[in-house]
Parts: C-alpha cells; structure tokens; sequence
C-alpha cells in the first residue's frame, strides 16, 4: 500500500529525530513531529478519512487548503477537524467521520446505491403524503444528518484573544504576500504578515521551480515586519478589522491597510468517481512531498491543463514514483519547461486526454483516460492505467473570501477562466494569485506593486496606481475541466456530493438563477463553501441556460473564511457581576442574592431556609422599628449647567424649573408614544446643579437616551454617569430618625428643620453624604448616599448607631412587599411596553402646562381618546389564602381583561393585596373582578384605593 | 421508499417537471402589483391566485426569488405571543403552515421539534408566566416550566445553578416549530406561477407612480409598469419605498445576524431561546446549528456581517451548551429588520389609495408568512381589511393604539 515516508531533503517541517504516535479509530500509527493529521495519517498508509455527506462514499485526502469534508476527521474532542490544521502531538486521537459501523465498512454505504433514487432536493419531493407521514420519516431521516459528532461531555478549554494594530497587513506569505510586506515595510511602517502555514513562503515551499523563501524569510523577519504563522485569518470586518485565529487565541488587528494575497485554490477536475481516494489536487502532492516528506501514491498518473502539473510530475519521479502518463486537457500544449524535462524523462505524454473514469473501491487502482474532442466531450479512444494516485492540475480559482466580507462582489475574469475581484473595497489591495497573477514572477512583481501602494497610502501620500504585470490566469486555468460521462457520479460537489446531473437538473426544474441552484441543490453550502464547486457549477448553469456565465454571476463569500471554533470567538468570556461596597456584609448576615441587571441584590437574609418567614420579619421591622437595605445599585446621574432644569424638563414628564434647591421630586420618564420606561427622583443641588436617580435596570439605557436628545437639542448641559461612585443606603422606620441622629453630624434632623421630600448635604459617621428625605417603603425615611468606598463604613456605623432599637437590614423582596402595600410601582413590572402614566394613574406626575416634553404629544391623545385600561389597587377577601402570581389574568365574562402586575400578601393589612391592570370602565373602587391563578382557578378580587398602606401619607411624612 | 422517489429512480432518462416556469415577458399593465419577491410577497400571489381568482399579478423582486429576509430567517415558527391579537393571528399562521406540504405538492420540512424561552431572571418568569396565561386561554399549547422539565426536553443544556445565569424555568410551546425556509417561498412561487402569476426577477422598483393620492404603478429598472393595485412587502427597505409612494412610516431597520455550524450528528430537539442571554438556537435536519443573537445595536440598511456579533453570542451560546467549544461557526449572514415602535407589524391601508402596506415585521417575518399571505390577498381582492389584521393598522401610530408585543419578540430589542 501507498503512502511511504521520504528520506531528506524532502519532509522540510518535520523532525525525523522526533517520532510521534497516534492512534487512528483504533489502530496505533506513528508520525513525526511537524506533520499535520493529514500528513501523518497519508504517512501512515491511510486513504480513507471519512464517509461522504449523502452517499457516504469512502473519501481521502483531496486537498490540504479547501477544508473540505473529504478530509474531516474527529481530532480528540474536537468534531469536524481538518486534517491539515491539526498539528500532530504525541498520544494524538483521531478517528474517521459519518459512517455506522467501520469506516472501511460503512453500513450505510448502501445510500450510494439509491443515488438514482435521491434527486437533489428529494426530500421536497416525497415523504408528506399521507398527512403526518412526515412525521414517520423525518426521526429517520434526520439520523442521517451531520458528520462530526460533538461531544456532550466535552471540556470547554480555555481560549483568549489578543489585540494588535498595524499600519499594513499583509494575509497571506507566499510570494506577493511576502513581496507586499517587504516592500510595504521599506519605510518603516509597522506590518503584520500573517500566514496559516507553520513557515512563511505559501507555494514557493512546495512547488516546483519555486526559489526557496529563506532570504525572504530572513529579511521578513528582520525589522519592522511582525510575522504570525500557524495564523488564520478568519474574517475582514468593516473598517480593516481582522479577525485571525492562532491556535486558541483570536488575535483581534486594526489594520491602516490590508493586502490579501491569499492565493488560489486549485479544482478538481469533473469526471465520473473524481472522488475516489488516491485522487488529489497537484499541490496537495507537492506539499505532501515537500514539506512532510510524504509519498501519497507509487504509481501516478498526472492530468494537467497547465504547465505546474509537469512539475509535480518530475517531483514524484524525483520523489521515487512511477508517472504512468500525464494527461493534458489541452489538444496542442505550449512546451513549458517541465513539459520539456519531463519528456526528457521519457514519462509518456497524451495530449489532448483527460481522465474518464476512476475505479477500485476504498482506493483508486486504475484511471480510465479518455480523449478530448472539445469542450466537455471525448471520442471513443480510452486507456485503462494502472496507477494508486491521480493528481490534478487544470484550473484554480483566487481565494477572494476576505474581500467579499467587505462587500466586494466577484466576477468572473471576462476569459471564461475563473473569477476575479470586483470592486475593491476602501482600504484593501489584492496581489498574486489572488488577483489572477499566478507565475511566480508575476505574483512577486504584483506584490512588491502592490506593498508599495499599501506604503505610499499609510505614508498618506496619494497613491499613484501601482504598475502590475498582467494576470496570466489562462496560462494555468483550463476554461472547461467537467468530462460528463452517461453513468453519472462525476462529483461538482464533494462536499454534498453533488454530480453534474443533479445541477442540471436543479436547473431544469426551474431553478435556474445561481443563488437558486445554490439553494435548492445545496451545492457550496458544505464544509467548503464551494471553494471546489462554484466555478464548475456556474459554468454548468451558463451552459444549461445559455447564459454567459457574466451574466450568471458569481456568488459571494461570507465570513469567516474558515469554520471557526466557537470556543475561539467566546474567549474567556466576560461576564461581569457588580457588586456594592456593602456585599461582604450582605453575605456575612445570610444574604440570599439575586440578579439585578449585572449587580447582585440581596433578596432577604438570614440563608435560604424559611425565605417567607425572613421577608415578613423584615417587613415588620421596617414597619414598627427601624430597618436599611442597600440601595447602591441605584441609577444616580448628575446633570449640570445652565440647562439643567430646561433639560429635565424636556426629558421628564414632571415640572422642575421652580423646584427648590434642596428639594427632590419624583421624575417619570416616557418615550416618543408616551410609554413610560423609567422613573426615579431628582434632587435640585444648586440652580445648575441637579441628582437624578434612575431605576438599576433602566439607567444605562436613560443615560444613553439622555446623551442622545442633548445630541440632538444642544442644550448648555453636561450629564454624567455616577451610578458606580455612590453608594446608598436606605434608612426607613418610625426609628429611624433616632438612629439617624447618633450618627448625623450637626445635622438638623428635626420635622421642620428635615422635612418630607427635602434634600441635604452633610457627614454621617464623618462621612460627606447626600441625604434624601424619601418614602418608597412608606416609613419615615432617609436616602444616604455617599462616596461608594466608604459605603462599608457608612453601612457600619449605621448598623451600630441603631443596634439599641434593634436594627436590621431588609432585602429586596420586603422592600417590594413594603411599597406595594404603599402603592408605588416599579417600571418594568407594573408597567409594560405600552403603558402609558395615565393608564398607571399617575397623571399627577404629569406637567400638562409645559410646552414640550418627550412623550407629551402621544400622551394627550391618548387622553383624549380615553383609556382602555387602569392600573388599579386590589384585595382578595380576609380569608383567601390564595396569592394570585405576577401575571396571571384578570379575566371578565370569559375575555382576557387585563393581569395581575403585583401581589402578596401583606401582614400589615391581613390579607391579599395586589396591582392588576382592569379595563378603565371597571376600574373604580369597591367593582369586583376574576383572577384566574394557578390549575385555573378563579379568585374573586375588588378594586381598592391606592395606597393600601397609611393613606394620608402621615407615617413617611412624620 | 416513497413511490416519487422511485418514479424518480426509475425512470430511464428523467424528465423534470419544472417546478419554476421561465420567467414571462414584462407586460405593461397588472390587475396588482406586488413590491418584493419574498415569501410575504408569494404568498400574497398565491392566495390572490388560488382563493381569489385574481392572476393578473406581477411579483417583483430587485434580486432573486426570495433572497432577502426570507433566505436569511432561522425559520422558526410558533404562536406564543403575547397579545390577544398576536396569538390568534400567529395561531392561524401555524395552522397553515401545517398544511402546506399537502398543498403545494412540495415538503416544506415542517418540522414540531418543541419550543423553550429560558428564563433567567424573575422579570423573564413573569413573561414566561403572561404568555403561557394568554397562550392557554387561547388555546394554544404553552406552559411554564422549571428545570426538572427542561432537562427532561433538552438533557444537555446547562442547567446548574452555578452559573452567572442560572436557567430558573422556561416558557414551553410545544408546536414550536422550524421548516425550510426556503421551500415555503418556493412552494407559494411555484403554485402562483402555475396559476399564471408572473414573478418577475431582477426587477427593481424606483418609483411609485400617482394620480393625486392614487397609485397607478411603479416606475422600475425595466420600465414603467401600470398596476391596478399595489402591495408593498418589502421588509428592510419598508421605509424606502414608503418614500417613493410619498408616505412615512414608524420604522427603524436594523440588521440582525444569524450563523449556522458545521454539521453534526442531531444532539438537540428543541428550539432553544434565551432572552437574557441573547440566544437561539435549533439543529436543522442537516445537521447544522442555526443560531441567532440580538439585532445590531445601531439602524443601518446594509447587511454586512460583524465580529462582535459572534464573539457575543458565542459567548453566551457557551453558557448553555459549555461542550460546544470545539464546534465551528460555518458561515454567517444578515438581514435587514423594520421594527415598528411597539414591535407590532403594520398592515393595510396607507395614506395612498390603491396602495397596500404589509411591514414592520422585525424579526418575527417568516412564522407569518403563510397567514400574512393570506390575509392581505383578501384585503387586496375585496378592498377591505379583515378583522384579523385590522388592529395592525398604520394609523394607530396616530392616535398611540399600540399593541404591545414587546415581551413576545424572541431576543434584545
């Protein structure tokens, strides 16, 4: 069997003095340090890597640069590998893909068998009648998809992501990649050369007649050149934002400009089982034996459109093979050199023949070769070789990925040959194969060209159009390598495994535009991305409507240009928690926490085991004593300047031009149509000078909001984000006054001297604080807020001045008990994406007499029209244990007629209260309404006065 | 196996019946026009067509058939709404769907695979918890359900409590949905065609012809084309056209990007979808991994794709399914989304006689096609709104009647 590992010089990235061994499904192999799974694995006698998608026929390496399925291989953990992109280590795992049973003998290598039976698109066609057939067949169907298999207990791993900037870079290190470095370099200007392969040169490395990178090399290496190698570059975003993938790091570069110079692919030629393993593009051989020292077959046979396949020739005869013949697609070839050597070295040479057919099972052993008469057509002359490898070398096609995600769109060349670059985007410039050069004299003069212009235009001189050679595309691309033949299995796709009947076909059904044909067939919407099939396909399309293929098109490349790991793109992740300057003490009382936003909240303290019990003990000691709880996470922005009152008043619904200073009052915040989306207080500081809060959920998005409209209205006003500089406590209890004063430096604590809704500056405990008179809860309370690192001490002092009355602190759910027995509503949960202040009740809160705010316009229709609905107090009778859930619905005469919003129960009052929005004719007090809870049972409710708690506002005002 | 397949196999040399007839000639006048070849569009023809009898229709698409939000959808289809309104129209929607591979002779790979909103957070129940008192109601299929549950339905999503959101229950549609998208749009192309509806690609419209406050045709990149009637269906470009007819709309367009993987053997049943998170996610019956996050942060008419897009919902993506981090994003796209103000569509009447507006479907486009498809042909064939679709009517941006389906859009808005 094929596949013998070659003494030096060939095998120029591996180590001979560094075996390695692997196993493959379970067989243990050995390769050496350097090679890929690819190459140790055709080093080590092995053909056949995986099934194919639909057929699941045998498949080997075909390529070592299309990531193509063929050669997809399970590496370890990671499912849908490509051979080529996993170095080898020692103790390395890999095992073949898609086939049930053995990979040598796959069961459902039956699928191939029922090829006739399966059209493109059969699954359209078949399957739905009867009704409900579907559902028979799709579980059946749908255990055919896939290739990989991922594994559910496979470890995360840990990836990163760097960060780089650039003046120009340069993808791709072949010869005009490295020529556009060296000359975009010359000035000094900062380049990153970035290439995937494990050294930099691209073909010169492996092709015949290349002159060998090493001064290249050298030079690259020195000065202002950065070189990544082993270096994917994934994705071009807008503005020359590069996404480059390096083993389990994204390297995330801003380059002033970027040289793509990625080169070409090379295509399969079309014929019938072109798929057989042992069949391979030219390169795909030239690297095996160049750089991993790899014989991937004894006896070849060469089919050629172009003078590179004579190279490749002479290298497996140098290498030690038997050439059996090269074929030439062309009827009467140019004699290039190689042709000329290899004739020298009495190779056979059949001009004007093509390879027909391939035969053997799992593994190529004879080629049929049939002669050209035109385009797609041969005559009746056929020669059966002998041979365990085929290469082919007839057409490439320029890798233009990354300029596609860009925007640019391809086109074909105008020749008929292959594609080529659109318009190019702002910022990019395109060298070497890529750009349709493809000589290593052209691709090196298109890229110093090239590299020149990158400098000049970072130089920020006006670039002059760079003086390039002419593309020389059709000196290597044969305009037609697809050889139908009458029984079929001549693979367009090997990713799907499409054949020329299928497209034709596609097309014949009616599906005739490009994006059609791509979408009904899925041909190029495998692992490749058509990298092998679109060509083939859009020219099997212009002949079938008899289109130009200018006119078929071509179809566009999206990001990213490798499959790219999800595990890469999420890095370490980052999830951020906020916590307040008091969480240590949260914790050390028992807290449980929950999320709010990004922030952690207690709940309640006192541990997890009796939550109800712990909320209603804190309830009750806000309500007859003193309690705080920590309201640090609280929106808190400072809005200054000439404008800051004209502001807010634009900005809320309420009137703040002749609010004192030293006062706060309550702000609502609506949007265009009046729906309310935050709310808060704002505290008048100076005339200038203005404390606003905003809900913890709401204040990123108010602030941005904020920024926004003084965008827009230019006022003589600077706001800022404070939220994460103060942090706040509140203080609240018929005690608190008491325990306020211990602590309060030469503050005046007094009814009159303090009162309801008024603000002060002072120390607390020595601390410069801002106190609030405020009432959320409904007690007798104060809002401190101070410099965040000292909220610990703060928290404290406060926690040892009440420590006599029996202070204790009280978490979120209690505060939420508290103000809903008081009334007051929270944005968001009481109110939703289309309530309005009136609706809420809360007209109050609305400055009618302004001019202007936002929101003013849609709220006075909607006022004139009349509501719907009302937000409304309600209670469940006495002895109704029942506590209806947020959300469940009001329902009335057997309609949806609103939902609950809020409730619980409420120890203050013995029995159930709530919030639920009713429509606004059965909103008054005292009409009864249905709530319909949990196992659909209906709780009779009745619309109460608001607030539920100390109407005449008596205790918080005291 | 199935007797067309065989039909199929057997056959000496097969002869296919062309789904597609060619494309006809321009003609210069058609009873109703339709502005945008996508599955909104066909559908609109096909109903005209079939249930109305009106075939002198031309469906004109600027690019190919169905290649816009159509082709870039992740084809989810489900009826957990949140409003009254929402539910009984997405309801029919999934009522047609269901029938439509018997319809159009053509599998549409309608697929019930279960659909799960994780919540995360108290405020996330509470939705949870309005959709499914709603969704019951009305009789739709949707329950609260708690990780016991979730993990019976998806046994490997992440559901410990030692994460930085932990999974507290979820929202469970069992109808959910997802199909081939692609095969609706065709489905309804093929049969409007049959029916002698002409779909007219590559064929852009540039203007809007009037007569005063009446439409009588578009000006396009192949001439003038008189139309008795007209249908804007157009998605992203919404605003745009409302501009050559000479109206406005309340629309903001916004790209959202999906992505898809590379192809594994199935692991997950079910539609996933994670508010807090910005995530969803289902398995097509290829294989791949159909995944969506939040719409871009900014309005744009464009369709590039980004990078932090993917960084983000990978990210998150990780959170629930932490043993992905060796599978590969494949390709990734974007559309352009019309969100209108309380993330409603608009349907019906406009300020232009003759002149129908189908718009501002976000994100949530293609679950209604068949049941948009339907309605605005009845709208278009009898000159009047039916009821279904009437609370979706423009003009109550005017008067602030909004519908609040806020809370029902999949992820971030």
């Amino acid at each position: 069997m094929s596949g013998t590992r070659l003494a030096a010089p060939f095998g120029s990235l591996i180590d001979r003095t560094r075996p390695l061994h692997f196993r493959f499904g379970a067989r243990t192999l050995s390769g050496f340090a350097g090679d890929s799974a690819a190459s140790a694995l055709v080093g080590a006698g092995i053909s056949v890597l995986s099934r194919s998608f639909k057929y699941h026929r045998p498949r080997g390496l075909f390529s070592m640069t299309a990531a193509d399925a063929n050669s997809l291989i399970a590496a370890g953990a990671e499912p849908n590998a490509f051979a080529e992109h996993v170095p080898l280590t020692e103790g390395a795992s890999f095992r073949g893909q898609n086939y049930a049973g053995s990979l040598e003998r796959d069961r459902f290598a039956l699928m191939g068998l029922f090829g006739r039976f399966l059209p493109p698109g059969f699954y359209y066609r078949a399957f739905y009648r009867p009704a409900g057939a579907w559902k028979f067949w799709e579980p059946k169907i749908r255990a055919f998809a896939g290739l990989g298999t991922v594994d559910t207990n496979g470890p995360h791993g840990y990836f990163d992501k760097a960060y780089g900037w650039c003046e120009v870079a340069v993808v791709g290190a072949g010869p005009a990649g490295l020529a556009a470095a060296l000359a975009a370099a010359e000035d000094g200007a900062e380049v990153i050369l970035i290439d995937r392969n494990p050294v930099i040169g691209g073909s010169m490395r492996q092709r015949r007649g290349g002159v060998g990178a090493e001064p290249l090399e050298r030079n690259g290496k020195a000065g202002t050149i950065h070189v990544m190698t082993g270096a994917h570059c994934l994705g071009l975003y807008d503005d020359n934002w590069l996404a480059v993938g390096q083993g389990k790091r994204l390297h995330k570069i801003r380059a002033g400009r970027v040289v793509v110079a990625t080169g070409a692919e090379e295509q399969p030629l079309v014929f019938r089982n072109n798929d057989r393993p042992g069949i391979m593009t030219a390169d795909t051989v030239s690297r095996l034996i160049r750089l991993y020292g790899v014989l991937p077959g004894r006896r070849a046979v060469v089919v050629t459109a172009n003078d590179q396949g004579y190279g490749v020739a002479l290298d497996l005869v140098e290498a030690g093979a038997v050439v059996a013949a090269i074929a030439d697609l062309r009827l009467a070839p140019d004699d290039g050199p190689f042709r000329r050597e290899a004739r020298a070295a009495g190779i056979e040479l059949l001009d004007g023949w093509t390879a027909y057919e391939g035969h053997g099972r799992a593994r190529l052993g004879v080629v049929t070769l049939a002669g050209v008469t035109g385009r797609g057509r041969v005559d009746d002359s056929r020669r059966r070789v002998d041979c365990d490898l085929l290469a082919v070398s007839v057409a490439q096609v320029p890798r233009l990925h990354l300029l596609c995600h860009r925007g640019m769109r391809p086109v074909h060349d105008g020749s008929g040959h292959s594609f080529a670059s659109g318009e190019l985007p702002e910022g990019v410039g395109l060298a070497g194969a890529a750009a349709g050069r493809y000589s290593l004299d052209a691709a090196t003069r298109d890229g110093l060209a090239v590299g020149a212009a990158a400098r000049q235009a970072v130089a920020g001189g006006a670039a002059p159009e760079p003086e390039r050679p002419a593309p020389d595309g059709a000196l290597f691309n044969h305009p037609w390598p697809i050889f139908p033949h009458p029984r079929g299995k001549e693979f367009v796709d090997l990713d799907e495994d499409l054949t020329i009947a299928d497209i034709r076909n596609t097309i014949a059904e009616g599906w005739r535009h490009a994006e059609l044909v791509k979408r009904f067939s899925t041909v190029g919407m495998g692992p490749s991305q058509g990298r092998h099939s679109a060509l083939a396909t859009q020219r099997l399309i212009a002949e079938a409507t008899g289109q130009t293929l200018d006119a078929v098109g071509a179809t566009t490349w999206r990001p990213p240009a490798l499959p790219e790991k999800f595990g890469l793109l999420a890095g370490r992740g980052f999830e951020p928690v906020r916590r307040t300057a008091m969480h240590d003490r949260h914790v050390e009382a028992g807290a449980v926490l929950m999320p709010a936003g990004l922030w952690l909240r207690p709940a309640h303290y006192g541990g997890s085991g009796d939550a109800a019990g712990a909320i209603a003990r804190e309830a009750a000691n806000v309500r007859g004593n003193v309690g705080l709880i920590d309201v640090s996470t609280l929106g808190k922005l400072e809005i200054r300047g000439a404008d800051a009152a004209a502001f807010l008043e634009r900005v809320y619904t309420f009137a703040y031009a002749k609010q004192p200073v030293g006062k706060s009052r309550y702000v609502l915040m609506t949007d265009r149509l009046g729906i309310i989306v935050d709310d808060g207080v704002a505290c008048r500081m100076a005339d200038n000078h203005f404390y606003v809060t905003a809900t913890t959920g709401g204040v990123d998005g108010v602030y941005r909001e904020m920024l926004r409209l003084n965008a827009e209205w230019r006022m003589r006003v600077d706001i800022a984000n404070v939220t994460a500089a103060w942090a706040a406590i509140n203080l609240a209890g018929p005690n608190s006054r008491r325990v306020l004063e211990r602590v309060a430096d030469g503050l005046d604590l007094s009814p009159a001297g303090f009162p309801y809704l008024a603000v002060r500056e002072g120390h607390v405990a020595g601390i410069p604080c801002r106190l609030l008179r405020v009432g959320f809860v409904g007690e007798l309370g104060y809002e401190i807020h101070c410099p965040s690192g000292l909220g610990e001490t703060l928290w404290d002092a406060l926690v040892e001045a009440g420590r006599e009355e029996g202070i204790a602190p009280f978490g979120v759910e209690a505060q939420r008990l508290l103000r809903l027995e008081k009334g007051h509503i929270i944005v968001g949960q009481d109110t939703d994406g289309t309530t309005n202040p009136l609706e809420a009740d809360m007209a109050w809160a609305i400055a009618r007499k302004k001019d202007f705010f936002v929101g003013k316009h849609a709220i006075g229709l909607r006022s004139r029209a009349g509501l719907t609905r009302k937000l409304v107090g309600f209670r469940l009778p006495a002895g109704e244990s029942r506590v209806p859930k947020e959300c469940h619905l009001v329902i009335r005469d057997g309609q949806v007629a609103g939902r609950v919003t809020s409730a619980a129960r409420s120890a203050s009052l013995g029995h159930v209260i709530g919030l639920a929005y009713v429509p606004a004719e059965h909103a008054a007090p005292g009409v009864p309404f249905d709530i319909r809870v949990d196992q659909g049972a209906m709780l009779r409710a009745e619309v109460v006065p608001l607030p539920f708690y100390d109407p005449d506002n008596e205790r918080q005002d005291s | 196996m199935p007797f067309a397949l065989l039909k199929y196999g057997l056959r000496r040399r097969y002869r296919p019946v062309p789904d597609l007839p060619p494309e006809p000639d321009l003609k210069k006048r058609y009873d109703v026009v339709i502005i945008g070849g996508g599955g909104h569009g066909l559908a609109t023809a096909y109903y005209l067509a079939t249930v109305h009898g009106i075939r002198d229709v031309a469906v004109l698409e600027k690019g190919y058939l169905a290649g816009g939000n159509t082709a870039r959808n992740t084809a989810i289809i489900r009826s957990n709404y949140l409003t009254p309104e929402g539910v009984a129209f997405y309801d029919e929607s999934v009522r047609l769907f269901q029938g439509l591979s018997e319809e159009f002779d053509f599998n549409i790979l309608y697929s019930e695979r279960g659909h799960l909103t994780l919540a995360h957070t108290d405020a996330a129940i509470r939705t949870a918890r309005w959709r499914a008192e709603v969704n019951k109601h009305l009789g739709v299929a949707s329950e609260v359900i708690y990780p016991d549950e979730i993990a019976r339905l998806a046994p490997n999503l992440n559901l410990s409590r030692d994460v930085r959101h932990p999974v507290l229950g979820a929202l469970y549609h069992e109808p959910g949905a997802i199909a081939r998208h692609d095969a609706v749009a065709w489905g309804y192309a093929t049969g409007a065609a049959r029916r002698g509806v002409s779909i007219l690609q590559k064929t852009e419209v540039t203007g809007i012809v009037k007569d005063g406050d009446r439409a009588i045709g578009v000006e396009t990149n192949r001439g003038r084309i008189e139309a008795g009637q007209i249908v804007q269906q157009v998605a992203g470009a919404s605003t745009l056209l409302a501009d050559m007819a000479g109206f406005r709309l309340p629309i903001r367009t916004v790209p959202l990007q999906a992505c898809v993987s590379l192809p594994v053997k199935p692991f997950l049943d079910p539609i996933i979808v994670s508010g807090s998170l910005h995530v969803y996610i289902s398995q097509t019956p290829r294989g791949e991994l159909v995944m969506g996050g939040a719409s871009d942060p900014y309005p744009l008419y464009g369709t590039r794709s980004t990078l932090d897009f993917k960084e983000g919902l990978m990210a998150n993506m990780l959170e629930l399914f932490p043993f992905l981090a060796e599978m590969k994003i494949l390709r990734q796209w974007a559309g352009m989304t019309d969100m209108s103000p309380d993330f409603s569509p608009i349907m019906g009447e406009t300020p232009i006689r003759n002149y129908w507006l189908d718009s501002g479907w976000g994100t949530w486009g293609f679950k209604a096609t068949p049941v948009v498809g339907k309605r605005m042909a009845e709208t278009v064939a009898t000159g009047t709104v039916p009821e279904l679709i009437r609370p979706f009517r423009l003009a109550r941006f005017d008067d602030i009647e909004l519908l609040g389906d806020k809370g029902a859009a999949s992820v971030g808005h």
